[in-house]
């Protein structure tokens, strides 16, 4: 595929090209969305970016000063809090249940913040939660939103990747006007190639477009050459029916791991797409302070604490499982649950169960001891 | 003759990215000076590596246990490849906190009074029980650190005696074994020191200066955490002292070729041996490396010939 790129498309995509992304790209684009159901975008109300993440980069740009404040699911993307801790902005948590978002909690924090910006959300098959927000949440978010003049953003890489059927429709499906879509083709394509975009209301589009070319000039025509050449020539489609497959039966190996051999007081989610279950560990487990132990059984798992912007998830930590075959996982839950059973017992030793502080605090940026790859 | 030296880094431990950067300035060192050099990581492909094509020796900047603790040494002694530093029976002393403590303390080498105690005593005594006489006999305040690793991680200072099992727990994520000991106020030092083949003789010394206080993990690879002094702002005498003291515990323990040794000087000025460290960081900022700076000596020059002596030891053998 790469070498039609390179002998078809070879002088175009060396060049610098136009900085809000091929119209080829954009056309194919609105193709993709629309099997999400966001139905009659127009190519012209997309920019395409540098992966997902220059599409929250660019958003926090537009709308953010230092101070302001942003709602966000309470835990949520990393990368987005990396984005809006750079712009000096505070982030506000607001609560999840396994239907996503609690309305009644996010009415609580607009109240408490009335000046927010706009609220960050991951509807769909949640990172790192994994939760998803049902059909009837989405409407009574929106109207709350709209009620508040609270400005959405949409972010959806994980759509696709549904395992029971197909998602709720996208908040952007349901309303054109205060929503700012985002996806990226890093979860149903090639992370390497860091293409991603926003679906946004015309009127800001074209200062996205201008921002995004101080920032970069234009994103980079040979991965947009090649997300095209992917999506006109390849059975990308199926590719994606076969990764849910995959995927699915991971979860289910997962999830039947964790309940086979998880330490009483444990507590996950179920999700029905995407990458990731989060899990709640028994009262007095700090997921970070037993990351030593789960190296040393070589088992993997990111801990809570870097999904807040608050400090707060010791007690939980996020599972990934698509990249392990079902055995593997299972191994991976026998080794983890063995990990936190051996830590129950020393903290059960030194003094009851209850939760121990750490004996000295940094900002998060000097974490005690090194931090794994959260993306 | 031209030498050919396999220089390992990477491993799998805390301390990859760290190793990893220790090789490739070794690399480029040892390259600087006419040696062929390779860099290669401790995994599967490294024994086949070795004796597909045998090197003259090898440069260990692995940290962490695959480096320090003499099993990978003992690997190489097996396969018949000469290399830089301690012996593998050495390493493995060094290695272990509790048994360097005692053998400096034979030695006559001063170094914090201490208690070592697996989790399991604490299970079968009580730990109130174990922990309380533990205050009482060592006082306070208390370091509290895994008996074998490195890089500060799981040591913790206990000020308070109600502090003290949490330190214990997080030191137990780490080991099965934990040591004790008296903290020392005063300086973090680091003497590095190195024989060329005319007896093992100190660089000059380092002075650590942690800003929150404490050299753990984050203080050693967070850029501005810590500042460095070399050398050191000591007194004359209690400079000599600290040389003195430090190169009668790389006696003590066996050391050959380079190490550093940690040292803390009282407010008093005396020196406390904490331990050694046989396979040392050698990045931009390591300590050793900012030694043989303030030395003006160089790096590659120090290696080669480091790495010659190696070849000769087997050789003679
Ligand atoms: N007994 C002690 N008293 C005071 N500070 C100590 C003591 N032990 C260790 N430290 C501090 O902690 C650091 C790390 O301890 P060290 O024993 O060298 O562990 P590591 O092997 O992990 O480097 C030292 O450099 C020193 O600053
Ligand atoms: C919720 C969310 N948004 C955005 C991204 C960024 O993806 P990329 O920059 O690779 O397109 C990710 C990646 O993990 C994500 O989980
Ligand atoms: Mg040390």
């Amino acid at each position: 595929m790469l070498n039609r790129l390179g002998s078809e498309q070879g002088a175009t995509s060396l060049q610098y090209g136009i900085g809000q992304g091929t119209i080829e790209l954009r056309e194919q684009i609105c193709e993709v969305m629309s099997l999400s159901g966001i139905t009659g975008a127009s190519p012209d109300d997309v920019v395409v970016t540098v992966g997902g993440q220059q599409a929250l980069d660019l958003l926090a740009r537009l709308f953010l000063d230092p101070g302001d404040v942003v709602l966000a699911e309470g835990p949520t993307y990393v990368g987005a809090l990396g984005v809006f801790q750079a712009a000096q902005a505070q982030v506000r948590h607001v609560a999840m249940d396994a239907d996503g978002l609690v309305p009644a909690a996010l009415e609580e924090a607009i109240r408490a913040n009335p000046r927010a910006k706009f609220l960050y959300t991951i509807p769909t098959f949640q990172n790192p939660a994994g939760v998803t927000l049902s059909a009837a949440r989405r409407e009574e978010i929106l109207d709350i939103c709209e009620r508040a003049g609270l400005l959405v953003i949409e972010d959806d890489p994980y759509g696709m990747l549904s395992f029971e059927g197909d998602a709720p429709l996208p908040l952007r499906a349901r309303r054109r006007e205060g929503v700012f879509y985002c996806s990226t083709f890093s979860k149903t394509f090639a992370p390497g190639l860091r293409v991603g975009w926003i679906l946004a209301p015309h009127a800001v589009r074209e200062k996205l477009v201008m921002m995004s070319e101080a920032n970069v000039l234009c994103p980079s025509a040979f991965a947009q050459g090649a997300v095209t050449q992917y999506l006109t020539t390849m059975p990308w489609r199926e590719q994606i029916k076969v990764y849910r497959e995959i995927y699915r039966e991971r979860r289910d190996a997962l999830l039947s791991a964790l309940e086979d051999l998880m330490p009483a007081g444990t507590t996950w989610t179920r999700p029905s797409g995407g990458l990731f279950v989060w899990a709640t560990l028994p009262e007095g487990l700090d997921s970070k302070a037993m990351m030593p132990r789960a190296i040393a059984a070589r088992v993997a798992y990111v801990p809570g604490t870097g999904f807040y912007a608050d400090g707060t998830g010791r007690g939980n930590m996020r599972l990934n499982f698509s990249f392990s075959a079902p055995e593997r996982l299972r191994e991976g839950v026998r080794r983890l649950s063995g990990v936190m059973e051996q830590e129950l017992a020393t903290r059960a030793v030194f003094g009851g169960t209850g939760p121990i502080t750490p004996q000295r605090r940094r900002g998060s940026a000097a974490g005690d001891a090194p931090g794994p790859d959260l993306a | 003759m031209e030498l050919r030296v396999l220089v390992l880094a990477g491993g799998l431990s805390y301390e990859r990215d760290v190793s990893l950067r220790s090789g490739r300035r070794v690399l480029d060192a040892l390259k600087s000076t006419g040696i062929e050099a390779e860099l290669h990581d401790a995994d599967v492909s490294l024994l086949p590596a070795l004796q597909a094509d045998p090197p003259d020796a090898v440069v260990i900047a692995l940290h962490g246990a695959t480096g320090e603790d003499g099993s990978l040494r003992g690997v190489l002694d097996l396969c018949g490849v000469p290399y830089v530093g301690a012996d593998a029976r050495t390493a493995r002393l060094a290695w272990d906190k509790p048994s360097a403590k005692a053998r400096l303390r034979e030695a006559g080498i001063p170094t914090p009074d201490w208690v070592a105690l697996p989790h399991d005593r604490f299970s079968e005594l009580g730990a109130v029980a174990v922990l309380d006489r533990i205050v009482s006999r060592l006082g306070l305040p208390l370091m509290v650190k895994p008996a074998q690793g490195g890089s500060g991680l799981g040591a913790a200072v206990v000020r308070e005696a109600a502090d003290l099992a949490a330190a214990m727990v997080g030191c137990f994520a780490y080991d099965s074994t934990a040591l004790v000991e008296q903290y020392v106020a005063g300086t973090s030092l680091a003497v590095s020191i190195i024989d060329l083949g005319t007896g093992p003789s100190a660089l000059p010394i380092v002075e650590i200066v942690p800003r929150d206080g404490v050299y753990d993990y984050a203080a050693r690879y967070t850029a501005g955490l810590t500042t460095w002094h070399v050398p050191a702002r000591l007194e004359p005498s209690v400079a000599a002292r600290v040389t003195e003291t430090a190169l009668g515990a790389y006696q003590a323990l066996g050391l050959r070729d380079l190490s550093r040794i940690d040292v803390i000087v009282s407010e008093d000025g005396e020196p406390h041996v904490l331990g050694c460290n046989v396979s040392p960081g050698l990045t931009e900022t390591s300590l050793l490396p900012l030694a043989i700076q303030a030395a003006g000596v160089d790096l590659g020059a120090v290696l080669g010939a480091l790495v010659e002596r190696a070849v000769g030891r087997a050789r003679r053998a």
